[in-house]
């Protein structure tokens, strides 16, 4: 069956390991056994046109050889896109569903539109851009250890509960497009930091979270990520000083233990 | 604040006591110490867990622990629990935490039925020299087998065990890397599967266990990325556990040591802290989206085990899980263990195990979809007449935790939550840690399963079946003793003598 | 289980996709656009329930309600059904027309019951003589629902109809032809995930009284608390579910005590204390108020839902927006649905797409658009 669409819908691009897929009849499992198939063939990048819904869009990709691959998705990807994304790039010309970069491990994700709840979960590690804004929940759990350090940046803002649980990495919102509306940020955050640039009342973060001023090391660390954001939208005509030399806040959180303090044992001291 | 709670043991050295000062190297909650100006050996009964180390390693077995006398006066609504579980929450104002399963008086559902055997109208089977088949499939099974080669005959990946008990989930973190690595070497001796609980697996163990390794993806997603999930025999993701339906975990800071970090892939001394769901999964179709994900990024070639507490609903939320596309679904039951709970949650929340297994197979069955999944049953199996029972009751195998937890030495203080476990199994300390022998643990352990696995050769030739799968939902081997007409009706079993 | 105990415990658990069009000028569309939309969702749900709601397609009724009545069981039962069912219309109703609903024979669905449609206007006798009719209608209704054996009154408003069944929800729209027979300008739909496999083609949604339907995805935790409340006010819980709750809090609210939406939301999915504590005196009061007075109606627990009446749409998720709901607008189209791609695969370019808030109602209605006025107005001191 694969092999029927072989023919079908492929079509070379000018780039030899690179190839372009028409993926509007395609279920999801179709679209990433494909995927997988050209990765283990060789391919090094794909660009898939018509996707409607499909899920999981580079999950299937893990390889004991560590191959990775670049994967541009024309029109709107479903949900967790990116889950457990080991190594490979992912760039959205669209709006991307819920659910992206679940648990990843490393690698990129570019949405060029917005992203939706729960963008980053349990992310261990790699970057995601969001030049648009991103739902609830995001940066749910992230996590870090030694040398692998998530980041998410978002264009925009993000709705409630941003960073709940959070136990390492980076989230910048740089609050282009409006003001920050989200409550409930950092709720039960243990680890990591969140800079968002633009006001942020203390009603609207968690008193787990520690609020400050970025400083030197912290600029240094926004700068190399904005950097990065801008490279990617170039469209947004955006500059890193211009950005950095604004309001900016430093949530990060108070305790490494927020729970330390509820459980009493039933065993003497 | 001076704690107004009496002693829950007395500690009783005889004359026989030489002053080895054995028992101080012993107890890690302080109860012994040697006052040198006097050359005696000094009780703190108040710190007393009741573990029985000092007892077993006294060289001349001077020791005693016994359950203090002390009372209160004798109260049926105020007992003394009660009374000293308020005194101790006043004094700290936090949320009661305990150890191990619950150990509230609820019916077991297993000492109320008995099993069958056959007597003249067929025959008893001999184990010993008949054959007698305890393999067993887990995983989804197709409604035919499709004979032409091309197209279907790839099944669903599934396990195969030797005998029908698996040990569940204990992270790495909970308990200490030896008791981790016996279960891991003793799963592999004795042809079943140990589960890595929620704690990841330390990458030196990776590929010498992958077969036998069933990785767990919870709340918390520790430890988790592509590559663990590949390095296993099959992925089971917790929603829920026995001890504790509805709520999450909690491994504190002090038991995140360097390599329990590394493993779980957090920074060291953090708490790790495992939500209470999911927060991918708030609905019976987010699950079908995670079990998805986890096909996909193993490549549909591991089953996908979905665990879930025993709790009201069971059977619908069964019915779901199967819908969703889990090959294997593990049911916990109230009974369960934990390394740590809320004792309130342990105490109260959920239903026992066998009730379970019997509405959620008859569910299944009813559906039409029994097939498309296998159960794992666990929470409160104690000997292999619990396993034949479970099995009979519907489960296809069952987990075990406790049980492999006190054939390696532990005693059920319920201190396990301490982190000071005497026996070296709950603990990430390194002087208690040495205590456990991998080796020996191992061997207690493939001794268990192989003593276990000829009991039930035994049960199942005087029921006159050779082959387990001939047990499985097999009703009419069991009658209820001492049960309610609804208990039978749930259990869907006979009274005895009907 | 005693037939007692058995109706103590009587929620089932589904989850779901739900989508919702509508065109703000009024103009009406065949239902194929919205099965399709659906069909592009068909792994969130497990084929064991499908419906839509479709407003304006009866115009030369407009005057009537229509009731869709299903018959279940066997052929005798339906009959026996069929009879019982309709010598209660016609004692309390004038009924100008009635027909089997078409359906096409060609879609294989699982047991259909009989299907049957009435135009019918109230005819009131004796105490009923002046109930307002809507009210006269509803008690109606429920009382064929849970007096009568194997009779359901699946769809009861006017100049719109239900059409629900177990199947995936592109083969229920096949089965009644929606993408050929009728023309609506306002569409919900429903593609169920539930926990149990009973063909019970009443469990399906959309679920409502008189024009208004309710489509829901989750999980109603407070479904026990909500029943009771509804119970005691004469509604009837019959159908095992709990969007059931959702439907009847709605009906309660909006019609028999004429509550705006914007507050109506602010019952279902209130604030949080900490939100209302920290807003000025009069609209801590206000939804101080609401929580005390409605506390029973709070629906807590997961939650997205799309509620439609003549004229208008809602799109609604629980406080915390625990399920997903996707707005979207094209020129005078309005979208609601649980997946952006599913409104893409009908209508690829769309002029804004956004996720609400939890809480915050999404209104569409024909003269115009409101998006979260009263949201802002009440919370906008938070």
């Amino acid at each position: 069956m694969e092999e029927v669409q072989l023919e079908v819908s492929y079509g070379r691009t000018s780039n030899e390991s690179a190839i372009e897929i028409d993926a509007s009849h395609m279920d999801t499992r179709e679209l990433n056994s494909l995927l997988r198939d050209l990765m283990l063939s060789g391919y090094e990048r794909a660009v898939l046109r018509n996707v409607c819904g499909q899920r999981y869009i580079g999950t299937r990709l893990y390889s004991p050889q560590r191959r990775v691959m670049t994967i541009e998705i024309h029109g709107t990807p479903g949900n967790d896109l990116g889950a457990f994304l080991f190594g490979h790039r992912i760039v959205v010309h669209g709006n991307a569903q819920d659910g992206v970069g679940n648990t990843m491990a490393s690698g990129e994700i570019v949405v060029e539109g917005r992203s939706g709840d729960v963008t980053g979960m349990s992310m261990r590690g790699g970057r995601i851009f969001v030049k648009g804004d991103v739902g609830y929940r995001s940066a749910l759990h992230m996590k870090e250890h030694d040398q692998k350090r998530p980041v998410i940046v978002v264009g925009g803002t993000s709705q409630d509960f941003l960073g709940e649980y959070m136990a390492g990495g980076v989230v910048i919102l740089l609050g282009l497009y409006g003001a920050h509306t989200a409550s409930f940020i950092g709720s039960g955050m243990h680890g990591g930091v969140i800079y968002i640039r633009g006001e942020i009342g203390e009603e609207q973060v968690n008193s787990h979270v520690l609020i400050s001023r970025p400083d030197d090391a912290d600029t240094e660390i926004l700068g190399s990520q904005i950097s990065a954001f801008i490279e990617r939208f170039p469209d947004l005509s955006l500059d890193v000083d211009c950005i950095l030399d604004s309001e900016w806040t430093k949530l990060s959180p108070r305790s490494s233990r927020p729970y330390g303090k509820l459980y009493a044992s039933t065993a003497p001291d | 604040m001076r704690s107004l709670v009496l002693p829950e043991f007395t500690i009783s050295r005889s004359e026989e006591c030489d002053r080895c000062r054995a028992c101080e190297h012993q107890c890690p909650f302080g109860a012994h110490t040697y006052d040198v100006s006097k050359d005696k050996m000094i009780s703190d009964s108040y710190r007393c867990a009741g573990c029985q180390r000092c007892a077993v390693f006294c060289p001349k077995g001077a020791i005693e622990i016994r359950p203090a006398p002390s009372f209160y006066r004798p109260n049926a609504s105020w007992s003394r629990e009660r009374i000293e579980d308020i005194k101790r929450q006043a004094e700290s104002g936090g949320v009661l935490l305990t150890g191990c399963g619950s150990d509230k008086p609820f019916r077991i559902y297993w000492d109320h039925m008995l099993l069958n055997a056959s007597q003249v109208t067929n025959p008893s089977i001999d184990p010993l020299r008949e054959p007698m088949e305890l393999r067993t499939f887990l995983g989804s099974k197709p409604d035919r087998l499709s004979l032409r080669s091309d197209t279907d005959t790839a099944t669903d990946p599934f396990l195969m065990v030797e005998t029908p008990v698996l040990f569940s989930a204990m992270s790495y973190g909970a308990i200490s890397y030896n008791a981790f690595q016996a279960l891991a070497i003793a799963a592999s001796r004795s042809g079943t599967f140990f589960n890595t609980g929620e704690g990841g697996m330390p990458s030196e163990m990776k590929s010498q266990f992958k077969k036998h390794a069933i990785v767990q993806v919870a709340s918390g997603r520790f430890g988790i990325d592509a590559e663990y999930l590949n390095c296993a025999a099959a992925v089971e993701i917790k929603i829920g556990q026995g001890a504790k339906p509805g709520i999450g975990g909690h491994l504190p800071g002090e038991k995140v040591s360097q390599h329990v970090a590394a493993t779980r892939m957090i920074p060291e001394g953090t708490d790790a802290i495992s939500p209470a769901p999911h927060h991918d999964i708030y609905s019976i179709e987010d699950l079908e989206m995670l079990i998805s994900a986890i096909k996909e990024v193993t490549n549909y070639e591991k089953p996908v085990i979905v665990k879930v507490a025993a709790v009201h609903n069971i059977s619908a939320i069964a019915s779901g899980i199967v819908r969703a596309g889990a090959d294997i679904l593990a049911i916990d039951g109230v009974r369960g263990g934990t390394g740590a709970a809320p004792k309130v949650i342990r105490d109260n929340v959920g239903i026992p195990i066998e009730l379970a297994i019997s509405s959620v197979d008859r569910r299944l069955r009813d559906e039409g979809i029994r097939e498309r999944c296998s159960i794992i049953a666990g929470g409160g199996i104690r000997c292999s007449a619990d396993v034949v029972k479970a099995i009979a009751l519907g489960a296809d195998a069952v987990y075990i935790g406790t049980a492999a937890l006190i054939a390696m030495g532990c005693t059920l203080c319920q201190r396990c939550h301490t982190g000071r476990c005497s026996w070296g199994i709950c603990t990430q300390d390194p002087g208690l840690m040495r205590r456990l022998n991998v080796d020996d643990a191992s061997r207690r352990l493939v001794n268990l399963l192989s003593a276990w696995s000829h009991e039930i050769k035994e049960m199942l030739g005087g029921m006159g079946i050779n082959a387990i799968e001939s047990l499985r939902g097999n009703r009419d081997q069991l009658r209820g003793i001492g049960l309610h007409e609804w208990e039978l009706d749930v259990l869907g079993i006979k009274g005895a003598g009907e | 289980m005693s037939v007692r105990r058995q109706k103590l415990y009587s929620k089932e658990i589904c989850a779901c996709s739900i989508f919702g069009a509508m065109s703000r000028a009024g103009e009406r569309f065949t239902g194929e656009r919205v099965i399709r939309a659906m069909a592009s969702m068909h792994h969130r749900g497990n084929g064991l329930g499908g419906g839509f709601a479709a407003y304006g397609i009866y115009p030369e009724f407009r005057e009537y309600y229509a009731f869709h009545l299903m018959f279940t069981g066997d052929a005798r039962a339906q009959r026996e059904a069929k009879r019982a069912a309709e010598e209660f219309l016609l004692r309390n109703f004038d009924v100008v027309h009635d027909e089997e609903i078409p359906h096409s024979d060609d879609v294989h669905v699982r047991d259909p019951p009989l299907l049957w449609r009435y135009f019918l206007s109230p005819s009131k006798h004796g105490e009923d003589i002046d109930l307002p009719d809507d009210e006269y209608v509803v008690r109606k209704v429920i009382h064929v629902n849970s007096a009568i054996d194997n009779a359901y009154i699946f769809s009861s408003g006017k100049n719109m109809g239900c059409f629900k069944g177990v199947g995936y929800p592109e083969e229920i729209g096949r089965y009644f032809m929606l993408d050929r027979l009728y023309r609506g300008y306002l569409w919900t739909a429903h593609g169920r995930f539930p926990t149990n496999s009973q063909a019970w083609w009443g469990g399906a949604h959309p679920f409502g009284l008189l024009d208004t339907t309710v489509v829901h995805n989750g999980e109603i935790s407070s479904y026990g608390t909500n029943r009771w409340y509804l119970e005691m006010l004469g509604y009837k819980c019959t159908l095992h579910t709990d969007t059931e709750v959702l439907a009847y809090a709605v009906d309660l609210l909006m019609r028999r005590q004429d509550l705006p939406m914007e507050i109506v939301a602010k019952i279902l999915a209130p604030p949080t204390w900490e939100t209302i504590d920290r807003m000025d005196v009069r609209k801590r009061e206000l939804l101080t108020a609401l929580r005390r007075i409605y506390a029973p109606l709070l629906m807590n627990g997961p939650f997205a839902v799309i509620v439609a009446q003549s004229g208008r749409m809602i799109g609604l998720t629980d406080r915390i927006r625990l399920r997903p709901l996707t707005v979207a607008t094209r020129g005078d189209m309005f979208y609601i649905s649980s997946e952006e791609a599913s409104v893409r695969l009908i209508s690829p370019s769309l002029d804004s797409v956004w996720s609400p808030r939890g809480g915050e109602p999404v209104v569409c209605e024909i003269d115009g658009m409101f998006e979260g006025r009263l949201e802002h107005e009440i919370a906008g001191a938070a």
